[in-house]
């Protein structure tokens, strides 16, 4: 059994430590907002906060995972993923909607770590995670709007 | 390159490579390269008089140069690269997902090198290679190899504003010795070229170039 | 097909409540999953046709027959008939509908979504849909208050009475029960329009940017186990043998089953299933063995020989007095999708029904394969429409594989089973976009005119030996495998298009602008060269051979004007323009590009101009011009599948590449104003986009790109 904590709760989970973080997410705790690409670190579609890092879960093994703090995009819900959201909406950002998931949440570590990102540094924090549909130019507008809309 | 085979420095450095090759590398490793400090003693008194200073410039830029081979090589050259984006694969290509090194050499942002890359090496051809804490030389000292001749990255080597080392002699060498992302090199990789000798060689290369005066080669 | 159409039209109007709402809410059983939006038991609902469901807490629910892979058609589609049934768009939600006749794509006579089809093919038919509705609402509350229907009005989900009286389309669901449907609906003149042509918010992207969205990938059935196929790593293999004992041994491996096309490890998991299969070992009877380079010369054997003849104008080979001719060939390679959500199904077979979960683009489709395998009546194979995690094409297969496979397996186990793709697998599953080789031979006149335009195609077809060989082959050619070489908008007196068909080697599928994707490139390429051969601006070139399409040239003077075509740019740049009509939509592109110092192009902006008619969603159009251009660059830049022994040599995103963020270009998006005939917008983005880019790169290094991907370093191409 491997300990997770996984949006503030507890679980254990039945499985191999090597197994990768993502299949216990989806499988065993039934989090589906993490999604499966392509499952080496290329595409970033199953990024989770892991301590507060944006890892790549479909090559994080459960050995690593375990004890460590974990959010998923449900259970993101800070003041940065609010603006992060209103932002994605007020620019129609999504279209298949199948990679956001990993883009909002490699977002969130950019402004947490970053405030106010020049388009540079959005070229640095998200350029790991695909999106097949090409929504690139709106997740950057919508970055800068999040931004924006953070209260000093 | 020792003719005299019944020099105790030279049991000394098997044993060396034993401890290396049995993985006691952090904890054996760092006495016995103090126990080796009367080898250039011995190497001294057995050289030949007048030609002896020549000699052993010539075989320790030979030494660098076998060594440069490593350096060189995809495994250890694309965290050492000219930019500031690490590079991938045995033909060195930019990292694809834009990675950059940023102050510390760990990454920027949601692209920190440890988001992807483990404690160890995952299995299968072309997944992220890993090792504790996996990352680049920092801003402060880029140890860039990429694109330096030999003549340059051994002068740079001999600079410490160039790799961070206090003491270029002692850092450098427990560096190559111990450090596990250089040792992370050695491990054969699915798919992937492998450096062109053993981690012992190597270290082995780098201590007789230091040993016999670090030279730096001509080009 | 116009037959069908009628038949559709008429039907709708006569179905009422036919597909119910109940049909639906045994869609969305808690059974899922967590983040289905779980619909509070409706009080009563009004099904005034197959496509509305007016509740009595005044929401609106909208059955959407077209899949929603990206491209907005849920939105689209509701647009249309919120906006004729005057509903208030806050009150509107939509959902997936069961695969039903009532559902048939108006255009194709099947439930499918492709071809850039929808918005068009729907205009007419959802507008009188929600007409309808508003009717019904209109007759309802005049007999609830007792007064003549012509005194009401309907607004923004009320009925008014010029009395003042109001009442919400919420409260007439009761007394809108049993009201017949009006047999001919008036359709608003379009100054009325409220949402159609109006950038409405998605309705999409709440799920989307939450978590919540339900995948085909994220669909859990009670009792479902999980399983990974290995297919044969050639294509037309097939297994000889196999031992599950090694892939059984792994902990959570349960079965191990052949099916049709492989040998399926079920297990309780994903990475089980995949563990499973990495111990399984099979003996394979290897299909023909493709060779890249092989095949290469082979194509550029054909194309040197007259092939069928797809369009004959004038005589190309009777031409004299030509100033100058230009021999030149052009190349592109097998593609894959690469849709973001790998492939999937869910199937679960019962003796007295199936139920499928899936991502589809054919549910027709898929349900007649799924009753061909089970011995099921079609109408007992339920099709659940899930999101789609991109599709480009590769969800919408003639076979049916996808599905086939889940409900082989499922049938075989007798148990509930999700089968997933690998990425790898994705990669290499196949239903490529074709290989293409083109001969493109021109001839221009003294005054610099084009004389003749021989454009000569060899290439595979994925229609011959479908249901839908008849339509897409005249004369010996399969004229979707030459789509956009075959009307060429330039005036050339002497023009001839040919096709070879190549050999069938691998199966090739339509990709996002399907024969578009490499006709444009070789045609928008070619003309460049002759203006440049003709010493003339490629712009103004183009131009002047344009009198008789009107159309496409307005969409290429907008977009020069718009990208300031001639004037100067900062050192290092170039621009270069390419046009093009695909899918009843006109196009110009010009980019915007550098080449870096080591060789790399980089596109900084591209300007694109539509006419597609009228719009219903204008943000929706400029989301998939800017998400076109991304997808044309990576097939540009990066796109290459190719073999080796018979084997795909590239497997996952790290040598099959996509393009990331630091290298898109900004897109900008002029929308022409338009009452002219309407066309599709998820796909004619992609054509003109690498053809611009190539012709930009040849202003700035003298060389012509003619086979793409194109090199990673444009500086050492000749």
């Amino acid at each position: 059994m491997i300990s997770l904590k996984v949006n503030g709760k507890n679980y254990e989970v039945d499985a191999s430590p090597d197994m990768p973080l993502l299949w216990a997410l989806r499988e065993n705790l039934e989090l589906t907002g993490t999604k499966f690409g392509c499952g080496m670190a290329q595409c970033g579609a199953c990024t989770v906060h892991m301590d507060g890092n944006a890892v790549r879960s479909c090559v994080t093994p459960l050995s690593r995972a375990a004890g460590k703090n974990i959010i998923t995009i449900e259970g993101l819900n800070d003041d940065i993923a609010q603006r992060l959201r209103d932002a994605w909406t007020a620019e129609e950002v999504p279209q298949c909607g199948y990679c956001q998931s990993g883009q909002i949440m490699a977002a969130a570590v950019l402004l947490r770590e970053k405030p106010h990102p020049t388009d540079e540094d959005i070229d640095y924090g998200m350029a790991g995670n695909i999106c097949r549909c090409g929504t690139y130019q709106r997740i950057r507008k919508a970055i800068h709007r999040a931004a924006k809309a953070s209260t000093p | 390159m020792e003719k005299n085979t019944n020099q105790p420095g030279k049991l000394v450095r098997r044993i060396v490579y034993v401890a290396l090759a049995t993985g006691f590398l952090t904890a054996v490793a760092q006495p016995l390269r103090i126990k080796e400090e009367p080898e250039k003693e011995t190497y001294e008194k057995v050289a030949d008089g007048k030609d002896d200073a020549a000699r052993r410039e010539q075989e320790s830029k030979d030494a660098f140069l076998a060594a440069y081979t490593v350096f060189m090589h995809p495994r250890c050259m694309n965290c050492h690269p000219s930019g500031d984006a690490p590079l991938q694969g045995d033909d060195s290509h930019i990292h694809a997902q834009n990675v950059t090194r940023g102050t510390d050499g760990k990454g920027l942002y949601a692209l920190k090198c440890k988001n992807c890359h483990q404690d160890a090496n995952l299995p299968g051809a072309d997944m992220p290679p890993g090792s504790p804490g996996w990352a680049m030389p920092p801003a402060k000292h880029k140890m860039i190899f990429q694109g330096m001749s030999p003549k340059e990255l051994a002068t740079h080597f001999k600079d410490n504003h160039y790799t961070g080392f206090k003491d270029f002699e002692k850092d450098m060498i427990h560096h190559v010795e111990v450090e596990p992302l250089v040792l992370n090199s050695f491990i054969p990789l699915e798919g992937r070229s492998r450096l062109p000798m053993t981690h012992e060689e190597f270290v082995a290369k780098v201590k007789e170039w230091i040993e016999k005066g670090a030279a730096i080669p001509d080009k | 097909m116009n037959d069908n159409t009628t038949v559709n039209r008429r039907k709708f109007l006569q179905t009422g409540a036919l597909a119910g709402g109940g049909l639906l809410l045994s869609f969305y059983m808690p059974a899922l999953g967590k983040g289905l939006k779980r619909v509070p038991p409706a009080p009563a609902t009004c099904a005034p046709n197959a496509f509305i469901r007016i509740n009595a807490d005044n929401s609106i629910k909208i059955l959407c027959g077209h899949s929603e892979m990206g491209q907005g058609t849920y939105t689209a589609m509701s647009q249309l008939i919120a906006d004729e049934m005057d509903a208030d768009w806050s009150k509107i939600v939509v959902e997936a509908a069961p695969a039903h006749q009532d559902y048939f794509n108006p255009g194709f006579g099947m439930q499918l979504t492709g071809g850039s089809a929808s918005a068009y093919s729907e205009w007419e038919r959802l507008r009188k849909v929600g007409a309808s509705a508003r009717a019904i609402m209109i007759e309802a509350a005049a007999k609830k208050w007792n007064v003549p229907a012509a005194g009401c009005t309907a607004k923004d989900g009320f009925v008014l009475h010029s009395s003042g009286k109001k009442i919400s389309y919420g409260d007439l669901v009761e007394a809108a029960q049993g009201i017949t449907p009006p047999t001919d609906v008036k359709l608003k003149d379009p100054k009325d329009f409220k949402y159609i042509g109006k950038p409405v918010k998605r309705l999409d992207t709440k799920e989307k940017t939450n978590g919540e969205g339900i995948f085909g990938m994220d669909v859990k059935i009670p009792g479902m186990l999980v399983a990974v196929i290995q297919r044969p790593p050639v294509f037309g293999g097939k297994v000889k043998s196999f031992n599950a004992d090694k892939a059984k041994a792994v902990p959570g491996v349960q079965q191990v089953v052949q099916i049709d096309r492989g040998v399926a490890v079920v297990a309780t998991g994903y990475w089980a299933a995949k563990q499973g299969r990495e111990a399984l070992e099979v003996e394979w009877e290897d299909g023909p063995l493709l060779d890249s380079v092989e095949q290469r010369k082979l194509y550029k054997e054909m194309a040197n020989k007259p092939g069928s003849v797809a369009l004959k104008e004038g005589d190309v080979s009777a031409v004299t007095g030509a100033a100058k001719a230009l021999d030149v060939e052009y190349e592109t390679p097998y593609l894959n999708h690469a849709q973001m959500e790998p492939l999937n199904c869910v199937a679960d077979v019962r003796a007295d029904g199936c139920d499928i979960y899936i991502g589809t683009q054919a549910q027709t489709i898929d349900q007649m394969v799924a009753a061909g395998i089970t011995g099921l009546k079609p109408e007992q194979v339920k099709i659940h429409t899930m999101l789609l995690g991109g599709a480009f094409g590769r969800r919408a297969i003639m076979d049916g594989h996808i599905a086939a496979e889940a409900v082989q397996v499922s049938k075989a186990i007798a148990k509930p089973v999700k089968v997933m793709w690998s990425r790898e697998d994705d990669v290499r599953g196949g239903y490529y976009r074709q290989f293409s080789h083109h001969k493109m031979i021109g001839s221009l006149g003294a005054d610099g005119k084009p004389l003749s335009w021989l454009h000569r195609v060899v290439c595979q077809s994925f229609m011959i030996g479908t249901p839908m060989e008849q339509m897409a082959v005249k004369n010996g050619v399969d004229m979707i495998a030459v789509e956009g070489a075959t009307e060429l908008p330039y005036e050339v007196p002497n023009l001839q298009i040919e096709w070879h068909r190549g050999t069938e080697a691998v199966p090739t599928l339509w990709m996002r602008s399907v024969g578009h994707s490499y006709t444009a490139f070789a045609k928008e390429c070619f003309i460049d060269e002759l203006a440049f051969a003709a010493g003339k601006d490629p712009y103004q070139y183009r131009r002047s051979l344009m009198d008789k399409h009107p159309r496409l040239r307005n969409v290429l003077d907008v977009a020069a004007k718009k990208a300031g075509w001639g004037t100067a740019l900062p050192a290092g740049r170039a621009r270069g323009i390419a046009v093009h009509e695909s899918f009843k939509s006109f196009i110009a592109q010009v980019a915007e590009v550098s080449v870096t110092a080591t060789g790399k192009i980089k596109v900084h902006k591209v300007v694109c101009a539509i006419d597609c008619g009228p719009t219903i969603n204008p943000d929706t159009i400029k989301a998939q011009m800017e998400g076109s251009v991304v997808f044309a660059l990576t097939s540009a830049f990066y796109g290459d599948i190719s073999f080796e022994n018979g084997r795909v040599k590239q497997r996952n995103f790290h040598d099959y590449k996509i393009m990331r963020i630091n290298e898109a270009p900004v897109v900008e998006t002029h929308i022409i104003e338009s009452t002219d005939t309407m066309g599709g917008v998820g796909e004619p983005g992609v054509p003109p986009t690498a053809p611009a880019v190539a012709n930009a790169v040849f202003v700035l290094t003298k060389n012509r790109l003619r086979k793409m991907p194109f090199p990673a370093d444009v500086r050492k191409t000749t």
